[in-house]
C-alpha cells in the first residue's frame, strides 16, 4: 500500500474522502478508468468499519463488520480481488441455542435442516424450503435494484423511464402471489410476516433478527420484513443467502481493495484527516486537510455518511434550507454495539457441548420473539438491553490465521445499544463496562465456560463507533435501512444518484443507494455515475 | 460420507454431505487426505539413476538425495504413458509414484541395468497433509523444525514413533506435504497428525475437495485430461508431453531415453495440440442463465465429463475437467485445443448446458496455475 505522507501531486481528477470499503471501491473503479485518484483516510489503517486489527497480541479481530455477504461478485472479478489477497470462507450454518438446553441449527444441507426444524414443528420443517424459494425469487428481483442506480418516481427523464420499465418488466414476470408477497414484505413487521408462514417461535425468532440488524426498530415494528429480505440477498458464488468470512478478518476485503486500487494507480494516504471540502463559488475544488494543506481535484467524492458529509465537511450555510431539513431528518440512530473476545479455548455450549461444525456458522442468541421485543423495549426508553440479541461468530474455527493454535476469537454483534442512552451519548464511556458485562453474562448463560476462558475483551459502544470510526450516532449502515430512506430516497429525495447539491461534490458510501453492508455497490455505482457525467 | 473405488481400494470422496468445508480446509487450514492407493515403486541398486534416466523424460542422474521431481514417461513414439514423481531417498534408492500400474513397463526396460524394482504400493501408506497450517502441524508432530524444508524436498522423520519419509509435495497447489509410511503404522501416524492438528483446524478431507484444488492448481490427471498411451484404442487419443503441458519436464539433450527421437522431432517441428486453462466469461454465463430467469449456477464440484470447445462455430478441442473456484470466483476448465488457439488471451467458446439446452459461452485462454499462492513455495 502507498503510505507516503504527502500526495504525489497538487491536483487530481478525484479525491475520495474516507478509505472505507466503498471509498476504496469507488477509487479503484476510477483509477481503472485511467483517472488520477487520491484516497484520504483519517485513521492509520484503511477499511473504515471493514477493518481487522490485532488489538491483543496474536489475535486478529474483525473490529466492526464481521461477515461478508453482499460484496458484489462482479466487483470481486472486475478488480481481481483474489489476486490481491481476498479469500472468502462460507459460513456453514446458523445455530440458535436455547436457555432450556435445546437448540436449533439451520445447516447448508436442506435435509439436515428439515430434521432440525421438525423437532420443533414438522409443519414448519416442510414450509421452510418454500419460504426460502419465495424469498429467493424476491431477492432476485431486488438484485436488479441493487445492481443499478435507483429510478426516481418524480422524474420523467428517459433514463428513469427506462429504469422503471426494467423494474416493471421484472415485476410483470412475478406471479400474482409473489407480487402480494412483495407488498407484505414492504409493509409488515418481520415477526408478523413470519407468523404468516411458521408456527414455531424457536424458528421465527432467529429468522426475524435479520429484520432488525442495524435499525432502531423491533421485530414487531412495521417495515422490518423488508430489511429481512435485504439480508437474504447475501450472495456468494452466485448462490443467494450465503454468508462468509474473509480470511484474516473483514479488513482483508479492504486491504485487497486498497491493493487493487493502488495497483491501478490510485494513491492512498492514511492519517490524513480531511477538515473540510474546499469550495469556490459553490463548487467543490478540493479538500483542506487537518494540517491546513489544501489539495485540489476536479471532483471530490465523500465516502463518509451523509450527515457528516454535508454538515461536517461542507457546512449547512452552503446548502438550501430544504436539503438541510432532509439531511437533518435522515435517521442515523445507532442501535448496536460490538464485543470482541480473545479466548484460550473453544466456547462450549450447554446445548451442544464440544467443538463441532455448529460453531462454524453464526450463532444467534434469540430464543424467542418476545425476548427480542423485550430487548427493544429497554432500548426505546434509553437503555441498552440487559439481555440483548447477539449474533456471534467464531472465525478462528475456519480461519486459523486469526488466533494462535487452539485459541479463538469471538465476534459478538449486540443489539440493542441505543446511541442516545438516557444519560446522553457522551456518557457511554462510563457505561461501557456494564454494557460489556451484560453481553458476556448473556452469552455465559448458554456457554458456561466462557468467562473463565476470556483473555481479552474489546467493547465498542455506538459512541465508540462514532468517535473512532466516524459513523454518525454509531449507525453501522450510514443511515437506517428503513423503507423511507432507501432507493430514490437515500440519502435525500432528488439526490439519490451520488450527486449532491454542491457541484463537483459526490457521495459514494452506504448512505447512498443501495445501502449498507460490505457490498461495495454504492462505491461502484458512484464511480460509474461520476465517469458517465464526465466530472472526473 | 461418500466413497468410491480408487485402484481397487475404497477411498473417501467426502466425509460430509458436501465437500465445501473440506475444500476450505485445504486453502485456509490443513487437510489430511488418504492417498494410499497411489502406485509406488522402489528402485534400488547401482544403476538405479541410469535406469530411471533411461525411462523418464528427465535426467534423473542429476537428482540429488533428498529431492523430488515431477515428470512423465513415454513410449517409443514419445506418447505419454503416465505422469508422477521420482524421489531420491538415498544414494541408491529412488521412489516412483504413478497414477496407473507401471511395474511391467518398468521391468521391461530394466534388463540391461543392475536394479531392483519393488512394487511398494500395498506395503506403503501415503498420507497427504495440505494447507497453510500443514507445516506447523508437522513440525509439532515430528518434533522437527520444517521451516528449512524446501518445495520438493524429501527427508526422514518420525511421527508417533513410526519412521516416515516426508516430502514437501502434493496435488493441491498449496503449501503441503506427503507422508510415506509402512502400512501397519499408517493409522498411528494418521491419528497423531489429527490430534496435533486439532489446534490448527485440521480436517480430514476426501478426494472431491482435492479435485477442485487440483483444477485450480492446473494439474492434469491421467485418464481424464489425457490418456495413457498403453490404454488407447486409437492413435488420436494419445498425447505427447508437449501437447499436455509437460514439455518443460522433457530434457532432450542427453543420453538416449525412451521416446527421445520422437520427442526431439516434435520439439523441432512443433506440436499440433496444447493443454490450456480456460476462464469462462462471467457476464455471458450470467446472461445465459438470465434468459431462463435463473440465477447463475456454478458446478457444485469439479467435473470430468468433457465438453466441446469452439473457435467461432468450429470445434477446436475439448475441455476435459473443470471447476468453479470458490477462492477466485471464476469458472475454470482445463482444455486440449489446437496449438494455434493456445495463446493466452485467445477467446474461445465452451459448451454449457442450461435448463437442458446446449449453448456456448465465451472463455479466455489463461495461464495455469489459476491459483498459485506464495506459500506453496515459501
Amino acid at each position: 500500500m502507498n503510505d507516503l505522507h504527502k500526495p504525489s501531486r497538487s491536483a487530481y481528477d478525484a479525491i475520495i474522502i474516507g478509505a472505507g470499503h466503498n471509498g476504496l471501491t469507488c477509487g479503484a473503479y476510477l483509477a481503472k478508468a485511467g483517472r488520477r485518484v487520491l484516497i484520504l483516510e483519517r485513521r492509520h489503517v484503511v477499511g473504515g468499519a471493514a477493518v481487522s486489527e490485532e488489538i491483543y497480541p496474536g489475535f486478529t479481530y474483525s473490529v466492526c463488520s464481521y461477515v461478508v455477504s453482499l460484496l458484489r461478485p462482479n466487483i470481486i472479478r472486475d478488480l481481481q480481488l483474489p489476486r490481491h489477497g481476498l479469500e472468502m470462507i462460507p459460513l456453514d450454518c446458523s445455530f440458535t441455542p436455547l436457555p432450556d438446553g435445546r437448540s436449533l441449527v439451520r445447516w447448508g444441507d436442506a435435509a439436515r435442516t428439515r430434521r432440525e426444524i421438525a423437532r420443533f414443528s414438522p409443519r414448519d420443517a416442510d414450509l421452510y424450503p418454500e419460504f426460502g424459494l419465495a424469498m429467493g425469487k424476491l431477492a432476485r428481483f431486488s438484485k436488479d435494484i441493487i445492481d443499478h442506480p435507483a429510478p426516481d418516481p418524480a422524474s420523467f427523464g428517459p433514463k428513469d423511464l427506462l429504469r422503471w420499465a426494467r423494474l416493471g418488466r421484472a415485476m410483470g414476470e412475478m406471479d400474482a402471489d409473489l407480487r402480494y408477497l412483495n407488498l407484505q414484505l414492504l409493509t409488515m413487521s418481520a415477526a408478523d410476516f413470519l407468523d404468516r408462514w411458521f408456527e414455531s417461535d424457536v424458528l421465527k425468532a432467529p429468522m426475524s433478527c435479520s429484520g432488525i440488524i442495524g435499525t432502531f426498530l423491533g421485530v414487531r415494528s412495521p417495515g422490518t420484513a423488508y430489511v429481512m429480505l435485504h439480508h437474504y440477498m447475501g450472495e456468494i458464488d452466485g448462490a443467494f443467502r450465503a454468508w462468509g468470512f474473509a480470511k484474516g478478518g473483514t479488513g482483508s476485503v479492504s486491504r485487497a481493495l486498497a491493493s487493487a486500487a493502488t495497483s491501478l494507480g490510485a494513491e492512498i494516504l492514511t492519517e490524513a484527516p480531511v477538515e473540510r471540502v474546499a469550495l469556490r463559488s459553490g463548487r467543490a475544488t478540493g479538500v483542506v486537510l487537518g494540517s491546513g494543506d489544501e489539495i485540489r481535484a476536479r471532483t471530490v467524492i465523500s465516502a463518509v455518511d451523509p450527515r457528516r458529509t454535508f454538515f461536517g465537511l461542507v457546512g449547512r450555510e452552503q446548502l438550501d434550507a430544504d436539503f438541510v431539513k432532509q439531511i437533518e431528518r435522515y435517521k442515523l440512530r445507532g442501535s448496536s454495539g460490538k464485543v470482541n473476545l480473545a479466548l484460550d479455548r473453544i466456547p462450549e455450549f450447554i446445548s451442544r457441548p464440544g467443538d463441532g461444525p455448529h460453531l462454524r456458522g453464526d450463532i444467534a442468541i434469540a430464543p424467542s420473539v418476545d425476548y427480542l421485543e423485550r430487548a427493544y423495549d429497554q432500548a426505546k426508553y434509553g437503555d441498552f438491553s440487559e439481555r440483548p440479541y447477539l449474533n456471534v461468530v467464531i472465525p478462528s474455527t475456519v480461519d486459523p490465521s486469526v488466533a494462535p493454535p487452539g485459541k479463538h476469537v469471538v465476534s459478538i454483534f449486540v443489539q440493542y445499544a441505543p446511541y442516545r442512552i438516557k444519560e446522553g451519548p457522551e456518557r457511554w464511556p462510563e457505561r461501557r463496562d456494564a454494557f460489556g458485562d451484560a453481553v458476556i453474562d448473556t452469552l455465559a448463560e448458554y456457554c458456561p465456560n466462557l468467562k473463565d476462558s476470556i483473555l481479552h475483551r474489546q467493547v465498542l459502544t455506538p459512541w465508540d463507533l462514532e468517535q473512532e470510526f466516524g459513523l454518525t450516532e454509531g449507525n453501522i449502515f450510514h443511515g437506517e435501512l428503513s423503507l423511507e430512506q432507501l432507493l430514490f430516497l437515500r440519502p435525500a429525495a432528488g439526490w439519490a444518484r451520488y450527486r449532491t447539491p454542491i457541484r463537483d461534490l459526490w457521495i459514494c458510501a452506504s448512505g447512498t443507494h443501495p445501502g449498507g453492508g460490505v457490498m461495495g455497490a454504492p462505491g461502484e455505482l458512484a464511480a460509474r455515475a461520476v465517469l458517465r457525467s464526465g466530472a472526473a | 460420507m461418500r466413497w468410491k473405488e480408487w485402484a481397487g481400494h475404497y477411498a473417501v470422496c467426502s466425509y460430509d454431505v458436501h465437500h465445501d468445508r473440506e475444500y476450505f480446509a485445504i486453502r485456509h487450514a490443513a487437510a489430511l487426505i488418504d492417498v494410499s492407493p497411489l502406485h509406488k515403486y522402489e528402485i534400488t541398486g547401482r544403476d538405479a539413476a541410469a535406469f530411471l534416466a533411461r525411462v523418464m523424460v528427465r535426467d534423473i542422474r542429476k537428482l540429488k538425495v533428498g529431492r523430488v521431481v515431477y515428470l512423465c514417461w513415454c513410449d517409443d513414439e514419445g506418447k505419454v504413458i503416465d505422469d508422477g514423481t521420482v524421489a531420491r531417498l538415498d544414494e541408491r534408492h529412488y521412489r516412483v509414484t504413478a497414477n496407473a500400474p507401471a511395474l511391467a513397463w518398468l521391468r521391461l526396460h530394466a534388463l540391461p541395468f543392475e536394479v531392483g524394482i519393488e512394487d511398494s504400493s500395498e506395503r506403503l501408506g501415503a498420507l497427504a497433509l495440505q494447507g497453510p497450517t500443514s507445516r506447523d502441524i508437522l513440525s509439532e508432530a515430528t518434533g522437527t523444525d520444517l521451516d528449512g524444508m524446501k518445495f520438493f524436498d524429501v527427508m526422514r522423520a518420525v511421527v508417533a514413533g513410526a519412521p516416515i519419509q516426508l516430502s514437501r509435495t502434493g496435488y493441491t497447489g498449496d503449501l503441503g506435504f506427503e507422508m510415506w509410511v509402512e502400512r501397519g503404522r499408517a493409522l498411528d501416524v494418521w491419528d497423531a497428525v489429527v490430534k496435533v492438528g486439532e489446534s490448527y483446524r485440521l480436517e480430514t478431507v476426501g478426494l472431491d475437495a482435492m479435485d477442485v484444488s487440483r483444477v485450480e492448481a492446473g494439474f492434469i490427471l491421467n485418464g481424464v485430461d489425457y490418456f495413457s498411451a498403453n490404454q488407447c484404442l486409437i492413435e488420436s487419443r494419445k498425447s505427447t508431453p508437449y501437447e499436455i503441458g509437460l514439455g518443460w519436464t522433457v530434457k532432450l539433450d542427453r543420453e538416449p531415453f525412451v521416446g527421445q527421437a520422437a520427442l526431439r522431432e516434435e520439439n523441432a517441428s512443433g506440436s499440433s495440440w496444447a493443454l490450456v486453462g480456460l476462464d469462462y466469461d462471467w457476464d455471458e454465463y450470467e446472461a445465459l442463465y438470465n434468459e431462463f430467469r435463473l440465477p447463475p449456477q456454478v458446478p457444485a464440484g469439479a467435473w470430468r465429463s468433457a465438453v466441446p470447445v469452439y473457435a467461432g462455430s468450429r470445434q477446436v478441442g475439448q475441455a476435459t475437467s473443470g471447476a468453479w473456484s470458490p477462492i477466485l470466483k471464476r469458472n475454470l476448465a482445463l482444455a486440449s485445443v489446437g496449438a494455434e488457439h493456445a495463446k493466452a488471451g485467445t477467446r474461445l467458446r465452451i459448451e454449457v448446458t442450461v435448463e437442458y439446452r446446449r449453448r456456448t459461452v465465451a472463455a479466455t485462454v489463461v495461464e495455469t496455475p489459476f491459483f498459485d499462492p506464495e506459500r506453496k513455495r515459501a
